[in-house]
């Protein structure tokens, strides 16, 4: 049987990424396309929300897509320590800068969307500021990756950064909460019964298929991302090991 | 460890900058704050609390570089990973000198410049025991930041990126308690959870800031 350690192997990784790449792309290309095309011009507006509503497709994916690109630098990061799998870190490190620019996505859409619903471009509400800390917990993390000059150092330094930093992003979102009780709505769209009966507070079946499409356009997105920006890692990594063999001499 | 931590200590006060400094730029925030919003005393003790917190953090912030930088320079870090005493003691005891140094000097102070920003009345034990609660955790979320980032040629403003936002959930529930305090509200919660965060940390961290040393002297 198959170790799916192999994968570790960089030389497998680049091969079997390069023949998963297209499919994961073309994957994405759809779901992104139907999801928002079907969200922004084939569901209803809402009766209260008018056609702000449609935003919503850019800005569940994202911060979803924010949060769980943090915790899948958590896992890469675990299994650098545990494992000392080159790729791993290296995924890390392609992973983190996808992620900044979710959450700043995030964040974005949720101001425009603020701005005539809230009638504010920001307030210091729970979610928005916990995101922002995630922000900036992703600015250091980049930070340290590009100033440590020896990759390994800088592997082991991300990597336990990454962890302390996910044990008080998680304490800082209930900080955040003790500290202020805000204006942002939970989250509707997994509550039980989304799909089903008509609660209330909930996203309705109207927006939920190309939500979830939508959603799903992003995950993939975020993988093919991360694929492409790990081969490239592991390219750069060997022509800077070929130069400086060549200097050598 | 307690050499260590002697060591440490005549060497802050020897060298000068260690317990003035950082009192110093504590007052002068405080000043400039006033100077900032203006001489409303309403104003000022309605914010009191907050300044003084993030006066105190951002004080202990600015002392950081030295907790391993110097150490570092003449080889008396090289000397220290050798010792039969465990990293996650060396961090725990340096750590314990910066608050000494910094910490504890910002904590007495404080009520002081409560004194200059009005203050109400209650609000001054609780002020004094959030501090006195909270630094300890700043002081060894720091240690973390400088392990972190000793080899690096220009390590302190990226040690600030670092730090500054693991320094929320203490800020949050610090600067809560003295709020709370100042106005007379019950402080229990949020007095508990600092001493928690407090105790986690100091706990848990120097198994981490003891690694990134390591990682960081190999």
């Amino acid at each position: 049987m198959k170790s799916i350690w192999e994968y570790a192997n960089p030389k497998k990784f680049i091969e079997t990424s390069q023949a998963l790449l297209p499919w994961v792309t073309g994957l994405t290309v759809v779901c992104m396309v139907v999801g928002l095309v079907w969200g922004f011009f084939f569901t209803p507006d809402d009766y209260r929300q008018g056609s702000t509503v449609k935003i919503i497709y850019l800005h569940v994916p994202a911060a979803l897509m924010a949060i769980n690109g943090w915790f899948m630098m958590l896992l890469a990061s675990l299994i650098w320590l545990i494992r000392r799998h080159h790729v791993s870190a290296l995924a890390a490190r392609a992973a983190a800068p996808i992620g900044a620019v979710m959450t700043i996505i995030a964040l974005a859409t949720g101001a425009i969307w603020g701005q005539p619903m809230w009638g504010t471009w920001w307030v210091w509400d729970p979610r928005l500021t916990s995101f922002l800390i995630l922000f900036l917990f992703y600015l250091g993390y980049i930070a340290l990756w590009a100033a440590v000059e020896d990759d390994d150092t800088a592997a082991d330094l991300t990597s336990i950064l990454c962890i302390v930093g996910s044990v008080f992003a998680v304490l800082s979102r209930y900080a955040v909460h003790f500290w202020n009780q805000g204006l942002h709505q939970g989250a509707s769209v997994m509550r039980a019964g989304a799909l089903a009966g008509d609660t209330e507070e909930r996203v309705s079946n109207v927006f939920a298929a190309p939500l979830f499409l939508s959603m799903a356009g992003f995950v993939l997105f975020f993988v093919a991302l991360v694929l492409l920006r790990t081969q490239t890692e592991i390219r750069a990594r060997r022509m800077r090991a070929l130069m400086a063999r060549e200097r050598r001499g | 460890m307690i050499a260590l931590l002697t060591r440490d200590l005549k060497l802050a006060v020897r060298a000068g900058g260690g317990f003035g400094l950082g009192l110093a730029f504590f007052l002068i925030l405080v000043a400039l704050v006033a100077f900032g919003v203006g001489p409303e005393s309403a104003l000022l003790a309605r914010i009191a609390p907050g300044i003084l917190w993030v006066g105190a953090l951002l004080a202990c912030l600015l002392s950081l570089d030295r907790i391993f930088a110097l150490d570092r320079e003449d080889g008396s870090l090289d000397l220290l990973a050798t010792a039969p005493l465990p990293m996650e003691g060396i961090v725990t005891v340096k750590a314990l000198a910066h608050w000494i140094t910094t910490g504890l000097p910002l904590v007495v102070a404080a009520p002081l410049l409560a004194l200059m920003l009005s203050l109400p009345g209650e609000g001054y034990l609780w002020l004094f025991l959030s501090l006195l609660l909270g630094t300890p955790a700043l002081s060894v979320l720091g240690t973390f930041g400088a392990a972190l980032t000793v080899g690096l040629k220009r390590g302190g403003l990226l040690m600030s990126l670092i730090v500054l936002p693991l320094y929320v959930p203490t800020l949050i529930f610090g600067a809560e308690v003295a709020r709370r305090g100042a106005g007379g509200l019950s402080v229990e919660v949020p007095l508990l959870l600092l001493a928690g965060i407090t105790c986690a940390t100091l706990a848990l961290l120097p198994f981490a800031s003891a690694a990134v040393l390591r990682v960081n002297l190999r």
